[in-house]
Parts: structure tokens; sequence; C-alpha cells
């Protein structure tokens, strides 16, 4: 799909090629810790919960709340010209709060607590930008 | 060991301009350290500690202390924690004074970014950070990581964009006696909330402003102190801490102030009620209004009346606060406002504040800096510091 929003192209690193692999096939996958169970956030092979290497992939629902946001009104970089624009923390079904967009909603509508899936943001290069758009 | 009374704040420094687009960073930094020094009574001769961050050009310590001449060097510390790094310098300094690494130690500050650009150093290594990918795709910006926290305390506590507006409203008073400061114009809540939205709920007004300059504090032994003339402020308590984004599961409702403050207090052997002044960093006036509730000097969630009717207003509010405007009005050097926080504490432990803004037999204060975004990960630091007596 096509936000209308834009899309830097992420660059995937030997720890996060999994998270971009997936995210190219509308899939949205989290690290979850072999030792203890922890759902880990940012993606990374070690697990800040307890210390463990051992991490292995699952894969998410998508479903999330809105924790907080903010209507950007003039971005920087890539976002300078995309006018107005929702950044927020979603927290995900799975325990972790992730920094994204809102899309798909009228800025003026969007509100904590407000439950959101996850969509997925063609980049053209692979990688797809997983944003969040009302459920 | 405690750092309690053995290392003094002699000499502090603010550069003048708020626009300095005919010098160099180097430059700057090396005003201000001649500046502080002369302040102290000293000369870069007697420097055996230095101290800087991510705003030194080049490598760092090691590039300015050639530039500065500094050739007798027994200790160096360029701890990059932002805004903060400045109050965590001065810690360190005293630490390492107490320990007898050194006795005469200098902290510089400097940067263009008003007339001179992006400045080398701090943001240069974002773009291998770990997290990066995870922030920076989603277009954040400085006023949108501190927006994020500001809207959720408001949802959580009832906050209010006019209690932010306080806060702006209180510096610029202070600001008004000020001149060098780069706003001077008293603001009301009115114009506050009437400035433009810039990422909801901060105004335009709710950010702090953006000034070349910068400023620098000598930190030196008792010993050296009791051959000096000038009033010294004592290092009482430090604490510092980072927070980050809790493993995914970030509160954005407090800051590292939870963990520097008591640290700071304890070492002290103070609390919040002892205060009399107290400079609050205020990159955002959301950054003030979090900060005083987590160094305790009102309850979680009560910021908003704390800040109300004239709660921060020198001489006589509730706690008088950044009385030379803050970096809300008079001085944000490098986008780094730790450096003047101490230095206003310094001018109100002296009495050299401005009249019209000193706070009566100002016997304690305290200077907290906030360092990195209240969004994601930050360095807080807290000093306690005490009158010369």
């Amino acid at each position: 799909m096509s936000s209308g929003l834009p899309t830097p192209v992420p660059r995937p690193t030997l720890e996060t090629a999994p998270f971009w692999e997936a995210t190219a096939e509308g899939r949205l996958v989290l690290p979850c810790c072999d030792a203890c169970g922890f759902v880990i956030w940012y993606p990374r092979m070690f697990c800040p919960e307890c210390g463990s290497t051992a991490v292995h992939w699952n894969e998410a629902s998508g479903a999330g709340t809105v924790y907080s946001y903010t209507v950007t009104r003039k971005g920087q970089g890539a976002y300078r010209d995309a006018g107005p624009y929702v950044m927020a923390y979603v927290e995900l079904a799975e325990g972790p709060r992730v920094m994204t967009n809102i899309v798909g909603a009228d800025p003026a509508t969007v509100h904590i607590g407000q439950a959101v899936r996850v969509v997925f943001d063609d980049t053209g290069e692979g990688p797809a930008l997983p944003r969040f758009t009302p459920a | 060991m405690s750092i309690r009374g053995r290392a003094c704040i002699a000499g502090v420094y603010e550069h003048p301009l708020r626009e300095i687009p005919d010098r160099t960073v180097a430059q700057i930094h090396a005003e201000v350290a001649r500046g502080a020094l002369a302040d102290a009574g000293l000369t870069l001769g007697d420097v055996d500690g230095y101290f800087c961050a991510g705003d030194a050009p080049g490598f760092g310590a090691l590039s300015m202390a050639e530039y500065l001449g500094l050739r007798d060097l027994r200790y160096l510390d360029s701890t990059e924690t932002g805004g903060s790094s400045y109050l965590i310098h001065i810690g360190h300094a005293a630490a390492a004074i107490a320990a007898g690494k050194c006795s005469v130690a200098l902290v510089t500050l400097a940067g263009k970014p008003r007339t001179g650009g992006a400045q080398p150093g701090g943001s240069g290594a974002f773009g291998s950070a770990p997290e990066f990918a995870f922030e920076s795709l989603w277009g954040p910006t400085v006023p949108g990581n501190y927006a994020l926290a500001a809207q959720r305390h408001m949802y959580e506590f009832g906050t209010t964009s006019a209690q932010l507006a306080e806060i702006k409203v209180a510096a610029s008073q202070h600001a008004s006696h000020n001149p060098h400061a780069f706003l001077r114009d008293v603001v009301t809540v009115e114009e506050v909330l009437a400035s433009p939205m810039v990422s909801d709920p901060l105004h335009r007004l709710d950010c702090c402003v953006i000034t070349d300059g910068g400023g620098a504090v000598v930190v030196v032994s008792p010993e050296v102190a009791r051959t000096l003339t000038r009033p010294v402020a004592r290092i009482l308590g430090h604490g510092e801490a980072t927070k980050n984004t809790g493993n995914g599961r970030i509160d954005l409702t407090y800051t590292g102030a939870v963990w520097s403050g008591p640290r700071a207090f304890a070492e002290a052997g103070c609390t919040p009620a002892d205060i009399d002044y107290a400079s609050i960093y205020d990159s955002f006036t959301i950054t003030v209004l979090i900060t005083l509730e987590d160094l305790g000097f009102c309850e979680r969630g009560r910021g908003g009346a704390f800040v109300a009717d004239g709660g921060l207003l020198a001489p006589h509010g509730r706690l008088p606060f950044n009385t030379d405007g803050g970096g809300l009005c008079n001085n944000h050097p490098a986008n780094r406002g730790g450096m003047t926080k101490v230095i206003e504490a310094v001018r109100q432990l002296r009495g050299e504040a401005h009249p019209a803004v000193q706070v009566p037999d100002c016997r304690l204060a305290l200077a907290h800096g906030t360092g990195g975004a209240l969004s994601t990960r930050m360095g807080s630091a807290t000093l306690i510091l005490g009158r010369d007596e």
C-alpha cells in the first residue's frame, strides 16, 4: 500500500535483516528471547531483559493501541515536504511500544488508546515500513 | 566516599553573544575558557583537568587541549550525554579532585547552531546507532520527541497547555531583566497559546531558543579555592542516570531525574524543600514540568498546579527558577542547555543575579540537565551547590 507519507529506505544490518525481510512480505515479526520469553524491542540479537543471546523471531498479530502521538506540522529530511503527519508510539498486543506513524486517518481524530493495526508502506526497494491505521 | 564539600566551582563564564557568525567553534571554546578562568582568578597554565563533550571540534578533548595550549593535563573526560554533559563533567571533576587526580578542572561548551549550520560531534554518529532505523524512519523531530511526552502527560494527569505556558511566561519575565537574553519580551499565557503549533501539543513558544554561544566552568579543590578572592559555590551533591526506552516498554511520564535527583540530594544531605533556587533544564516547557515532579518538588502528576500562578517566579515564587531567562528565552548555546543552568545557579549563590530576580539569602541551589530526548533515551544529571560560607 501507500499512505502518501515519505518512505525512507531502511538499511538492514546483520541483526535486523530478518525483520526487514519479513516486512517485504507484509509480515511483522518480533525478536523473542529463548531464555526468558521477553518480546524484544528495538530488534536485536540480544535480550536486554535477561542478557541472553539466544533470540528467535515470532510473527506479531499486527494489533496495537496508540500510547502517545503528535501531529508534526513540519518535518525534516525526508519529511520536509510531507505536510502535517502523525508520529506515534503504538503499544503492540505483544507488549512493546514502538515508534511509528498513524496513517489513513484525519490527524485530528487520532487519540491515545485508539485501536490500530499494522499496514506496510512499500519503499520500492524491498523492505516496507510498518505503519498503523485505525483498526 | 562522597564529593560533598571536596570541590568548588570557582569560576563561570557565559558568552555574551547569541549570534557569532565570525568565529569558529574552537575560538568560542577558547573565549569561554579564558572568561571562566579569569572569573576564578586563574590562568590556562593552572589547568590540570579538562572536560568537554560532543560539541568540541575534532577529537574533542585532545583537539581542544592542543588548541588551548593545555600542557599539564592529568585528567580528561569527554562524557557525552547531550545537553546534560556539563553537569556530569562537574560531578566527575569533583570526584577526580576529591581523589587527588587533578586540582583545577576546566569544563567548556561552545557551538553555532544559529549561524553555523550543523556542528561536528554529537549527531554525527547517530546513523550507526543500533536503534537508529527504528526511530529515524518515522520522521521524529526534536519538538516531536518532546511532544510525545507532553501528550501522554496530559492524558494521564490532565496537564494543560495553559499550565505549560506558565513556565514560558515566568522565564520571559526573568529574561526581561537580562540584557544578553535572546528574547527579552515578556509574554502572556494567551500569547504562548496563540503561537503556531509546532508539534501537538507544543507551540512555538513552548520551545527553547536556538543560539550560538557557549560557557565554561572552573572546578577547583578547597586548597586552591582558599587562594582565590572571588566567592565560590561549594559542590555538595551530584547524581547522574540514564533512562532508555525500557526495553521497548517506554513510560513517557518521567525522566532520569527520578534517579539522578535522589542521588544528588542524598549526597548533599538535603531535600527539595531546602532548595532556595533551581536551574531546571528547559529545552521545552514540558521538560521543566516533568523534571520538577521527578526531582520531588511536587507529587507526580501535579507539576501543572505547581508551575501555575507564578509558582516559578523569582524572587518569591514557590521555587524561583531559571532567573537568567533559561533556554526558553535567554540562551541554549549549541542546542545544549546544561552549562548555562550551572552558571545561573552560581550567580544566585554569589548574589550576582540581576537584583530583580536575585533570591534573598540564597544558600542552596540545584541545577539539573536533561540530554537526549524525553521520547527515547536521555542522560539526566543533578547538581546541588551551596553558598560560600
